[in-house]
């Protein structure tokens, strides 16, 4: 069987009127179905360019990207992505917000209502889904934003650093939630992220990419004695602490 | 009273001062407004200041009844009030319209750009006169006056108010598989209401501005031409 997402010799290039900006040169690598992958490199080295990529939203210059073995020229239905800040509308309820997807494809019937409620329901949102953004805490903003994503049911989810906006506690606990929705509906992810605590806590395999122009240094495995580990508890195994100096080595040593 | 049950002393107290300000500033705002038109009677009676070229609160009220009773002050203030919601709407209609189409094609744009400054920039009210040369003293000229010292602005402020939405929520759109029209309708428009409201605010008074200076030079009938009327005595 296919993988379910496959790289295969990926470049890009920025062009502007002031010259070409190499982002990434030969990226290959391929993500399984139910996996969940991190991708970490030193900041701007072209991590969500790479997430654009795959999400057909750029085009490679070179090379291909093939989601389950067929290649695709515009925005690709079974992928969910999201995005930095969970840029909810305030001219919209939650519940106008988390069905924006279903809306815009033309999918809003009784059968995916029924999903949007059922998940507003499991992730505590259901009592809050007629109040305007501003009257939420920031932890079930980001879960109204992956509400929103999920509504479509994609098979692939790109997480571009989700959790980055949100404080230091409630990020841990969004990671703890975000983790447990997508083992719950069985999705496959691809965060990017900066932070490689996050990358060990949530990854079954961590890419760690070069600077720029970027390229695959070396892919890790993050294998636990404990399998099923929530993030949070990740954070404390034994196993943490190595798995992270390796990954902070990585990115560290040069060429 | 069973609303403020559970508030204490301390608020309660709060509540109230901020009640006695609120009172106060709504007294002397009043208060001015009775002293201005109490100053303005006295100077003209006691004749340091003449009435027939200032007028007076008095002699503005008895002219006022006047016109109510042959009921030409509706006439005149129906036909500008008329005109001036005319050429607000269509300012509105075709600024919005102008702008979506900017926005849309980004190549337009660049190329209308210096023309929409220059044009912005004309003294519009000056050149009213042409208009009713061009399109005659009908009430379609009033029309396109008002319209003139507004249109372009709008125009620009708008498509300036578009550029300056969040990126990200553009993306966002895009990531849903969102089209270019999607864009517009979910985010563009309903994003930039707030701007629209302030923009129809400054329109509305550029609108009527436009009409009264059209009705001076192209008008048997609305305000602007009763300021004329009134003004023939002393020429």
């Amino acid at each position: 069987m296919n993988p379910l997402l496959e790289l295969d010799h990926v470049s890009y290039a920025y062009h502007t009127r002031s010259g070409e900006t190499f982002a990434l040169t030969d990226i290959s690598f391929q993500v399984q179905r139910g996996e969940f992958i991190a991708v970490v490199g030193p900041s701007g080295c072209g991590k969500s360019t790479l997430l654009s990529l795959i999400s057909g939203l750029l085009l490679p210059e070179n090379g291909s990207i093939l989601l389950e073995g067929r290649k695709e020229t515009s925005f690709r239905e079974k992928i969910g992505y999201m995005l930095q800040k969970d840029h909810l509308f305030e001219w919209r309820t939650i519940y106008g917000n988390v069905v924006l997807g279903l809306e815009i494809q033309h999918k809003l019937n009784d059968e995916s209502r029924a999903l949007v409620d059922k998940m507003l329901m499991d992730y505590g949102l259901y009592r809050f889904r007629g109040a305007r953004p501003g009257e939420l805490s920031g932890g079930m903003r980001q879960r109204a934003a992956l509400i929103r994503t999920l509504a479509l049911s994609p098979e692939l989810l790109l997480l571009d650093e989700p959790f980055t906006a949100l404080d230091f506690q409630t990020r841990l606990t969004v990671c703890d939630d975000v983790a447990a929705i997508l083992r719950r509906e069985k999705k496959t992810a691809l965060l990017v992220t900066h932070d490689l605590s996050e990358a060990v806590s949530m990854a079954d395999r961590v890419v760690v990419l070069t600077k720029r122009p970027a390229h695959v240094r070396r892919i890790v495995e993050m294998k636990f004695a404990e399998p099923d580990l929530t993030p949070f508890a990740r954070r404390s195994a034994p196993e943490f602490q190595g798995y992270f100096n390796l990954l902070w080595k990585e990115m560290n040593e040069d060429e | 009273m069973s609303k403020h049950r559970s508030v204490s002393l301390a608020q309660a107290n709060y509540l109230r001062s901020l009640q006695r300000r609120q009172r106060r500033i709504t007294a002397i705002q009043i208060l001015i407004f009775v002293l201005f038109l109490l100053l303005w009677e006295t100077a003209v009676q006691m004749g340091w200041i003449d009435g027939f070229i200032f007028s007076s609160p008095s002699r503005v009220l008895k002219t006022f009844g006047a016109m109510w009773k042959d009921r030409s002050i509706f006439v005149h203030t129906g036909v500008t009030l008329a005109e001036t919601l005319a050429s607000f709407s269509l300012v509105v209609a075709v600024g919005v319209g102008a702008a979506v189409l900017l926005w849309y094609n980004t190549e337009l744009s660049e190329i209308l750009e210096p023309y929409l400054v220059v044009l912005n920039s004309l003294p519009k009210s000056a050149l009213a006169p042409l208009l009713i040369v061009w399109l005659g003293a009908n009430t379609k000229s009033i029309i396109v006056a008002g319209m003139s010292v507004a249109i372009f602005g709008t125009i620009l402020n708008l498509y300036t108010g578009f550029g300056e939405m969040d990126a990200d929520k553009i993306k966002l759109i895009y990531t849903l598989q969102g089209s270019k029209k999607d864009v517009l309708c979910k985010v563009i428009l309903p994003g930039t209401v707030p701007l629209l409201i302030s923009v129809m605010k400054v329109n509305i008074g550029l609108c009527l501005v436009g009409v009264v200076i059209g009705e001076f030079i192209g008008a048997r009938r609305g305000l602007g031409y009763l300021i004329i009327y009134g003004s023939q005595v002393f020429i």
